[in-house]
């Protein structure tokens, strides 16, 4: 039995096709990019990209000294970077700290969104302002400060200490990306899952977070790079039991003159890239018919 | 638009629909006046109710917190004798619809149909069944792995209609869920909508501003004014038997004349007119034996040449047409009634092309047809 007229399955395929159609479509400018806009964008990018990327000839160099381009080619400086406890143990403190950091960033930024994106007015904009002046305020002033407390509060050179700080500075990205997410996301679902019988939680789980996923995933990314190329809070908190890549990669250039940190800085551009590309690559699938 | 043949057998449904009991509800947000104010309203098992009102007149605060998603103010809520003031929306059992359709979009069709028995924690082979039948039920079998935005306006509601029914609830609540379609599919959805409510035979509280959708759908409508209801009653009592000027005005067209005082006796009197008052047609509202008015639907008002040529018994106005529209299956007559030339309508047959603009009339009407309520 079918109580739908023929005209009204019509209308309804018309949408459908209308929408797909509709998707697909993208605007393009009419003129070409005249040439001296091609000549000016690639100027700057150049002029950002070149310096990171002239230390990684000079990571295949030998062991002696910084050269560039280098004599002779080898692997050295990255079996050094590998063997050498210093450098191998620097950095799995590094991506200890990072995981850590930016799971804990994670977990409060999401928490902090969400609430926020319940809360308006005057007391929201003061607590998202709040959250974010370790965004602006000068490194040196939050390492400052961050080590008098810590002082006192005896987390100096733990891994702790380490944790708590770079979580600190997180936060924002994850704040900001989540924001971002949540602005697409219909607070009505969340009324459809309760009518459902799903608890807030469940409700957490089932919707909220798979629709804002990417938003999580991209503060998270940020929140770990964050975390992995700091150095000034590290520099504080560092002890000689526990030090940081880029503490040991600051030692690397200021007290032991060692070339290995070409190989080093390699590595965590290279890494550093990869990661922030992830959020790029993670699409949802979509099963098409 | 299409009617369903629907089968004559018995309902399929074996449940019994649940009683909502509203008793004394206030919601006050602290604004100058509550938004929902000393409500009480029983919706019987199985009835179709809808609470029909303007924007802001508490109608769609009344759904949210019978679903539990505001806190009463004051008074209680109860289906079938059980309080549920306090229970959180998730354990309340109560299916909705909502006028954005709120499918999850990263689910399928069969995953947001499922979601709630899965809530439920019911077998997997379970679940595939009743997702099965119940998306035959809504006529839309082979789009289970179609996403949300695959679909059209009307099919996206079609699988939250499956999705709130798919569980059982005491109830379903409908909240505006026809707004965002267009006219053909929302006549065709209305007619889904009493056939899956006869079928599934649960109650049905349905909330809209379209007096001609209440019309259509309703056992019962409760119309709400300001916060307040002002009168419940089925379709036909609430057009003919209208109790106050706002019910007589929100639902369907009227001739209205404002008497200036209240009824006694067995005439009224009106810018120089005497007409005869059927008791019958007397409202029971309190107000209308201080400030009455006399309301004429606009299909009960007939026009002749003068007043001697109207049937013996009627009661008469003068009139001056000041437009005939031509709406295909009749014509309405715009005319100005009285000495004051009060704005009115009459409807005409089609083919009664005989009135033009400017012509003296004499508009009448048979005293039981009239309605004389609180103004």
């Amino acid at each position: 039995m079918s109580t739908v007229t023929p005209d009204t399955v019509s209308t309804e395929t018309a949408y459908v096709t209308a929408g797909r159609a509709g998707r697909r479509r993208r605007d393009r400018s009419v003129d070409p990019i005249p040439w001296w806009q091609w000549v000016i964008g690639i100027a700057v990018a150049v002029y950002f990209i070149l310096p990171t990327v002239f230390v990684i000839p000079m990571s295949f160099g030998t062991a002696s000294s910084f050269q560039f381009p280098p004599k002779e080619l080898s692997l050295d400086l990255y079996v050094n970077f590998f063997t050498n406890p210093k450098w191998i143990g620097s950095l799995g403190n590094s991506l200890l700290v990072a995981v850590l950091a930016s799971l804990l960033a994670t977990t409060v930024g999401t928490a902090a969104a969400l609430g926020l994106h319940q809360l308006t007015g005057r007391l929201s904009r003061f607590v998202r302002t709040i959250l974010m002046v370790s965004m602006v305020t000068p490194a040196i002033v939050v390492a400052v400060a961050v080590y008098i407390s810590f002082l006192q509060w005896r987390l100096v050179g733990s891994i702790g200490g380490y944790v708590l700080a770079h979580a600190a500075i997180g936060v924002p990205f994850v704040l900001v990306s989540v924001t971002s997410a949540l602005g697409g996301f219909d607070p009505k679902l969340l009324r459809a899952s309760a009518s459902l019988g799903a608890s807030p939680w469940r409700t957490f789980l089932r919707v909220t977070l798979p629709l804002i996923s990417r938003g999580v995933l991209t503060g998270a990314v940020f929140a770990f790079v964050t975390s992995l190329d700091e150095v000034v809070i590290a520099l504080f908190l560092r002890s000689p039991l526990f030090q940081t890549l880029p503490v040991q990669m600051y030692n690397a250039v200021t007290v032991e003159v060692d070339p290995t940190i070409a190989a080093a800085s390699s590595l965590v551009v290279v890494t550093v890239t990869l990661l922030l590309l992830v959020p790029l690559l993670v699409r949802r699938p979509k099963k098409r018919r | 638009m299409t009617t369903t043949p629907v089968t004559d057998a018995p309902a399929t449904s074996t449940r019994q629909g649940t009683q909502i009991r509203l008793e004394r509800v206030t919601k006050d947000y602290g604004l100058a006046n509550p938004a929902v104010d000393d409500i009480t309203l029983t919706i019987d098992p199985g009835e179709f109710m809808t609470l029909l009102g303007p924007s802001g007149s508490g109608k769609t605060t009344t759904l949210n917190l019978i679903a539990g998603f505001e806190s009463l103010s004051a008074g209680t809520i109860s289906l079938n004798g059980a309080d549920v003031g306090k229970l959180p929306p998730h354990k309340r059992d109560l299916g909705m619809l909502f006028q954005n359709y709120a499918l999850f979009p990263h689910m399928t069709v069969a995953q947001n149909v499922a979601y709630p028995l899965r809530e439920r924690r019911m077998p997997r082979d379970v679940i595939a069944r009743k997702v099965q039948e119940v998306l035959e039920l809504v006529q839309l079998p082979d789009r289970d792995d179609n996403y949300p935005n695959q679909l059209s306006g009307g099919q996206q509601q079609r699988v939250a209609l499956a999705r709130a029914i798919v569980f059982d609830p005491k109830a379903l609540l409908l909240d505006e869920p026809l707004g965002a379609l267009d006219r053909n599919l929302r006549g065709a959805l209305q007619a889904e909508i009493r056939r899956i409510h006869r079928e599934v035979g649960s109650t049905f509280v349905f909330v809209t501003h379209d007096q001609e959708e209440a019309m259509n759908l309703s056992d019962r409508i409760a119309l709400f004014n300001t916060g307040r209801i002002e009168q419940v009653g089925s379709p036909e009592e609430l057009y003919r038997k209208p109790e106050t000027l706002f019910t007589a005005r929100f639902l369907g067209d009227s001739n209205v004349f404002e008497l200036g005082g209240g009824v006694s006796g067995s005439s009224v009197g009106w810018e120089g007119s005497t007409w005869a008052v059927d008791p019958s047609t007397v409202s029971t509202h309190p107000g209308v034996l201080s400030d009455a008015a006399l309301v004429v639907r606009p299909e009960d008002l007939g026009i002749v040449a003068s007043a001697a040529k109207a049937p013996a018994g009627s009661n008469t106005v003068s009139a001056v047409v000041t437009d005939v529209e031509y709406m295909g299956s009749y014509r309405t007559a715009m005319l100005a009634l009285g000495p004051s030339g009060v704005k009115g309508r009459a409807r005409l047959d089609a083919f009664d092309s005989t009135l033009s603009i400017g012509d003296e009339v004499v508009a009448f009407w048979r005293p039981e047809r009239q309605r004389l309520v609180a103004a």
